[in-house]
């Protein structure tokens, strides 16, 4: 287990070491959203505690927020997000809230502003804090309770992980995204397979990726049961972050680069497991299922239950077949959607827009399809909105919205209705995810506009 | 914390595996700012249908869970843990549980008891041919209990020794402050910090 980039990372932080007992890690940011923090505060309120670090530690509004411009009406949704707004007040803490320029989905907005850096540790009240990974930093989600301990001594208590290592080598065919790869992964490792891991995305295919294609991969590490999921940094990753608001400059920066170089796994690092995936059989993937798991490429069909050789998948497959309203044996391009989402902390970025805008221009959103595109923090919409993104889709019949969570989890008022069927770029396909009795797809950004285009799964090449 | 060492209830056979964490608590239950009222929201969808496990009134005041393997996978909501200790639920027991659910009891005492697949099928062939029948899970011993049969169960040392004192983690890492305080002092200069630039 020695040399590997994760263990460089968690080495570097660890506060105490004692026989018997868990490391005490030092966090480098502790980001805060209204969701997971109103009982952390209210904890430390309790305890007459304050929070160490106010100044690692930053807030912003997503999951509650409406799409659509005015005030939450959801009084349950406005008063958490109204605590939040009171903690950070009380607590000294800096918060980006609805209106503000600096706002969108906690993982879209630290990595825009610089502040997600290489070799940090980075925590949040939420799973998907594994986004962070891409620049090599060891980010992972906490529950309510961590919120709580970080806020009051900015360390926290934990178990080293194991590390997987996932190779993906090669070349990606046209039309193959990072979505895909990860979606692909997840068939392969299993729900549970990374559980106690922590993933390193390795091998060309993964260095060949934009930062912003990194960080969908990584989003989703956590469906592959991994606790977190990290890409070694390199000049791509030195070339997105100089020049951001929270990037170190003049001899910093070169202090930060020469440090952040070291940050790669040793030739001679041994993983706890290895798993090789060829970039050139990859395309495009979509979830059939009620867990990321359940997935299959798009030219394949629904598959029969019992195809599967565990008989607790096959149980799984049956109930997810009844849930989903699928038969088997029905070709995935021909299941008929009417909800396309593009959007969420996986696919909510400028590169995600404008792949998504390239397959739109021109055409029109299919008759019965009502499509969503969310971006995912407001600097990304001013960005779409600069480059014309926007006329793009509503040319094409689909809504622009304002930043948020939006149609990920049934949260906010952008949900699926009962027995609603949709294509969403977001990274949970769970039984009511996006809303009770909703039926999600999970899909790239290229199928999901390929998708609305011709009202059935489909990919770019369909068309 | 209250300290945990032993305790006796109902077991609820729940025949599902990959539990995952939208189904123990939905979404919509989250926007609370409460720690309580979260029982409400316990498996919201699936009691909708009259059939499920926790609707039959043999069942409907247990407070061990067994259930399937993979407990707990998704979203890091520490509300699924709250929302089953709301309800009543002391211990789950499952063949193998998601890393950061299993993280959130710990951290609230709800005790995730890792039992083997096989004998989980034990307790629930139990449970089913007696509907009431109770639990004890001693965590002293690390067994569980129910009728003549008797499992063990895996534990890490250090949250097992955690509950049986019902020690607080904020205390505990608060008495190694100075530490942190040193740690403090030698990070690199070039680290960002969230102050507005």
């Amino acid at each position: 287990m020695a040399g590997t980039l994760a263990e460089k990372v968690w080495d570097a932080h660890v506060v105490r070491r004692a026989q018997g007992e868990p490391d005490l890690l030092y966090i480098d940011l502790h980001l805060l959203h209204e969701v997971t923090s109103p009982q952390a505060f209210d904890g430390l309120r309790l305890a007459g505690r304050s929070v160490r670090r106010p100044d690692l530690t930053l807030a912003t509004e997503d999951h509650n927020v409406p799409t659509t411009p005015g005030p939450i009406t959801d009084p349950v949704s406005k008063t958490q997000v109204e605590t939040l707004r009171r903690n950070c007040v009380e607590f000294g803490v800096r918060l980006f809230p609805m209106g503000d320029v600096d706002q969108g989905i906690v993982h879209v907005v630290s990595p825009q502003l610089g502040l997600t850096q290489p070799g940090m540790t980075i925590v949040c009240g939420d799973s998907h804090t594994s986004t962070h990974g891409a620049f090599g930093a060891l980010a992972f989600g906490i529950g309510t309770s961590e919120v709580e301990h970080v806020l009051a001594t900015q360390a926290l208590s934990l178990t080293p992980f194991k590390t997987l290592a996932v190779n993906v080598d090669g070349e990606l065919p046209a039309g193959v995204t990072a979505k895909d790869v990860v979606l692909a992964v997840i068939a392969r490792v299993g729900t549970a397979g990374g559980q106690g891991y922590v993933i390193e995305f390795r091998g060309t295919a993964i260095q060949a990726l934009s930062m912003e294609a990194r960080m969908t991969v990584c989003n989703m590490s956590i469906e592959a049961g991994a606790r977190a999921g990290m890409i070694a940094p390199d000049q791509t990753t030195f070339d997105y972050l100089q020049g951001r608001p929270h990037a170190p400059t003049g001899a910093d920066w070169d202090a930060a680069v020469a440090q952040w170089s070291t940050l790669r796994s040793e030739d001679d690092a041994v993983f706890d497991a290895e798993i090789h995936l060829d970039a050139a059989g990859l395309t495009p993937f979509v979830t059939w299922g009620t867990n990321p798991g359940q997935g299959l490429p798009l030219s394949a069909s629904v598959p029969y239950p019992e195809s599967f050789e565990d008989e607790s998948d096959q149980a799984s497959a049956r109930r997810a077949l009844e849930y989903m309203g699928l038969t088997a044996g029905t070709p995935l391009k021909e299941i008929r959607v009417d909800t396309v989402f593009v959007g969420s902390c996986t696919n909510g970025r400028i590169e995600d827009l404008r792949a998504a805008a390239a397959v739109l221009r021109g055409h029109q959103v299919a008759e019965g399809v009502r499509m969503l595109v969310v971006p995912g923090s407001t600097r990304v919409r001013l960005q779409a909105e600069s480059e014309g993104l926007d006329t793009v889709f509503t040319d094409a019949g689909a809504e622009w919205r304002l930043a948020g969570c939006s149609m990920c989890l049934g949260m906010n008022p952008d949900q699926l209705a009962p027995g609603e069927r949709s294509a969403s770029t977001s990274n949970r396909n769970f039984e009511g995810r996006q809303g009770k009795g909703g039926r999600t797809h999970l899909v790239s950004p290229v199928v999901a506009a390929a998708t609305a285009l011709r009202g059935t799964l489909s990919s770019p090449a369909d068309l | 914390m209250d300290k945990f060492t032993t305790h006796t209830g109902v077991g609820v056979p729940l025949r599902r595996s990959n539990v995952d964490t939208d189904q123990i608590i939905p979404a919509e239950y989250l926007k609370s700012v409460a720690r309580t009222g979260f029982e409400h929201g316990l498996f919201a969808a699936w009691r909708k249908d009259e059939t499920f496990v926790l609707n039959n009134p043999s069942y409907a005041a247990g407070s061990v869970l067994v259930a399937g393997p993979d407990f707990g996978t998704g979203s890091s909501r520490e509300h699924a843990v709250w929302a089953l200790m709301n309800y009543g639920f002391r211990v789950v027991i499952s063949s193998r549980f998601a890393d950061i659910f299993r993280g959130n009891s710990g951290k609230q005492g709800l005790l995730t008891a890792q039992a083997s697949k096989r004998d989980v099928e034990l307790i629930w062939g139990v449970l089913e041919n007696e509907p009431g029948a109770e639990v004890t899970v001693d965590l002293r011993s690390k067994t569980i209990t129910a009728k003549g049969l008797s499992v063990p169960f895996e534990l890490d040392d250090y949250t097992r020794w955690r509950l049986l004192e019902g020690l607080d983690d904020i205390g505990l890492t608060l008495t190694h402050e100075a530490e942190v305080t040193s740690f403090e002092a030698k990070r690199p200069g070039y680290m960002p910090t969230t102050t507005g630039v």
